[in-house]
């Protein structure tokens, strides 16, 4: 069976970044490196810089389905029904039967969990007060499963648990399953709604690892030598997967083609990163999308502000790309934090219009630059407009060890 | 508290669950369940609501004579009349 026949692209971006709501005002914002990091007080751990998500949240179904279901299948509902409307694609125009949900999550059930102890613990921690509504909102499949039931879609919904490389890891079985024919469309990406567990945060501070600014928006600062961790997000993206030929017949925009990808294992350690395997995740996803380092255009890099993370992406990209002098390197998180599990597909969608304006969104927050994460192109502060971009790279890395490459190219 | 009272606390419940119930056309003797956008997990709030207001322990066996508004201040009555 000749499964790389089938072509794959993304034809409907919805999103939801703690600085828009859609892709064309998300774009708008990347080029003018515009954050809204904000500060959030957080029960029992106190402030930090957290990116949060302003949305219609009663757009696409009620207030009653959101206080009952999860701030992550609130997200994920959104997105997907943004992702349809973008996509020009009614839900009943694939069988509800053939159309799959994969959602790619860091963690699901923390801030569930950590809200149902607290609730407990005003009644003397007794388990007679622990809600019914525990299990459904704790299983992994949470976020997916609200998707399925708000749009009728009765295919596969699963979850993808991939630390924060699990946006791309959500999008590549996305793109694995529609190429096995298990289903003719699919609804991939990634969501997080970590800033509601005082946990994440409480553990990169006990790591040192989580940043912080006088002003929240100077928090996130990859690359830059005062750089002290990540900033955690929410937030959410969903694409719209369909075979290239099914795409055209119905006359979608085509917003790319996913060409390549990879994922592999540092298998060494639980929380620090590994160059020599991030370069041969990213060597793999090119030899399979059939391009050389020299034909990226754009590398989106999963650098989030932490000092050994940073240069050891960039050791890798240096590795990599040392004969790529057209290759142009910018960070998404500088701009919106660390969305977890939704990093990889939100900071894929905020580059992907560059294959309409030829621009290259920067990085901020990058006032001295350490010279162990000096890489040439590195489009700093101010947008970089390219003659063309014809392809995109996306690294998106995480804990225990993964790591995954995902590379998008114009489809003309 | 009175039969009115109670009647109101559980409307209140249920507007807590849904606050777009609307009231209007409800029928004190028919089920809340076929009149209101409700479920047996809405049921299970409002069953946990009672416990965590006013401390009641109902045992599953009398959740059935929850089923109506009447059936609700008829049971809840003896049990909330020092509330």
């Amino acid at each position: 069976m000749d499964i790389q026949q089938h072509r794959i692209v993304i034809t409907g971006v919805g999103l939801a970044a703690p600085n828009a709501d859609n892709l064309k005002d998300f774009r708008k914002k990347l080029l003018a490196g515009i954050s809204e990091i904000t500060e959030v007080d957080l029960r029992y751990f106190g402030k930090a810089p957290a990116g949060i998500c302003s949305f219609p949240e009663t757009k696409y179904r009620k207030k009653k389905e959101n206080k009952r279901g999860t701030r992550a299948g609130c997200l994920g509902v959104y997105c997907a029904n943004e992702a349809l409307a973008d996509g020009n694609l009614p839900i009943d125009h694939y069988l509800s039967s053939r159309i799959g949900v994969y959602i790619g999550l860091t963690e699901h059930g923390t801030v569930e969990t950590e809200n149902e102890v607290y609730n407990i613990s005003k009644y003397d921690y007794n388990v007679d007060y622990w809600t019914h509504h525990h299990n459904p909102r704790t299983v992994l499949n949470n976020p997916a499963g609200e998707i399925t039931m708000n749009l009728g879609i009765t295919g596969p919904h699963y979850a993808i648990g991939a630390a924060c490389a699990a946006g791309n890891a959500s999008l590549i079985q996305g793109v694995q399953m529609m190429r096995l024919g298990e289903v003719d469309m699919a609804l991939a990406g990634g969501i997080s709604e970590s800033t509601g567990s005082f946990g994440i945060f409480a553990s990169f501070q006990a790591q040192g690892a989580l940043g912080s600014a006088e002003d929240p928006r100077q928090a996130c600062k990859p690359f830059d030598l005062s750089r002290n961790g990540i900033v955690v997000s929410e937030g959410a993206c969903i694409y719209v997967l369909e075979r290239l030929e099914n795409a055209l017949a119905r006359g979608a925009k085509i917003y790319a083609e996913i060409v390549g990808y990879a994922m592999n294992s540092d298998a060494r350690d639980f929380v620090l990163p590994y160059d020599v395997r991030q370069a041969e995740c990213i060597e793999l996803a090119l030899e399979r999308a059939g391009l050389k380092p020299e034909d990226i255009d754009i590398i989106n890099t999963h650098a989030t502000g932490t000092r050994q993370g940073d240069i050891e992406e960039c050791k890798a990209i240096r590795k990599v790309f040392a004969n790529a002098p057209k290759t142009y390197i910018n960070n998404t998180k500088s701009i919106i934090g660390h969305a977890m599990g939704a990093a990889g597909v939100l900071e894929l969608a905020g580059n992907l219009p560059a294959f309409e304006d030829n621009l290259v969104h920067p990085t901020i927050n990058v006032k001295n630059l350490d010279p162990e994460c000096h890489l040439n192109n590195m489009v700093l502060d101010r947008p970089v407009q390219l003659d063309s971009v014809q392809t995109i790279l996306n690294n998106s890395f995480g804990m225990v060890g993964i790591n995954s490459v995902v590379i998008v190219k114009k489809y003309q | 508290m009175t039969r009115d009272e109670i009647k109101d606390l559980i409307l209140e419940i249920i507007e807590d669950i849904d606050e777009d119930a609307d009231f209007d056309a409800l029928q004190a003797d028919k089920p809340l369940r076929d009149q209101l956008d409700l479920d047996s997990m809405d049921f299970l709030d409002i069953v946990m609501e009672l416990r965590k207001r006013h401390k009641l322990q109902i045992p599953e066996e009398d959740y059935p004579q929850l089923a109506t508004l009447d059936s609700c201040v008829n049971y809840l009555e003896p049990l909330l009349s020092d509330a």
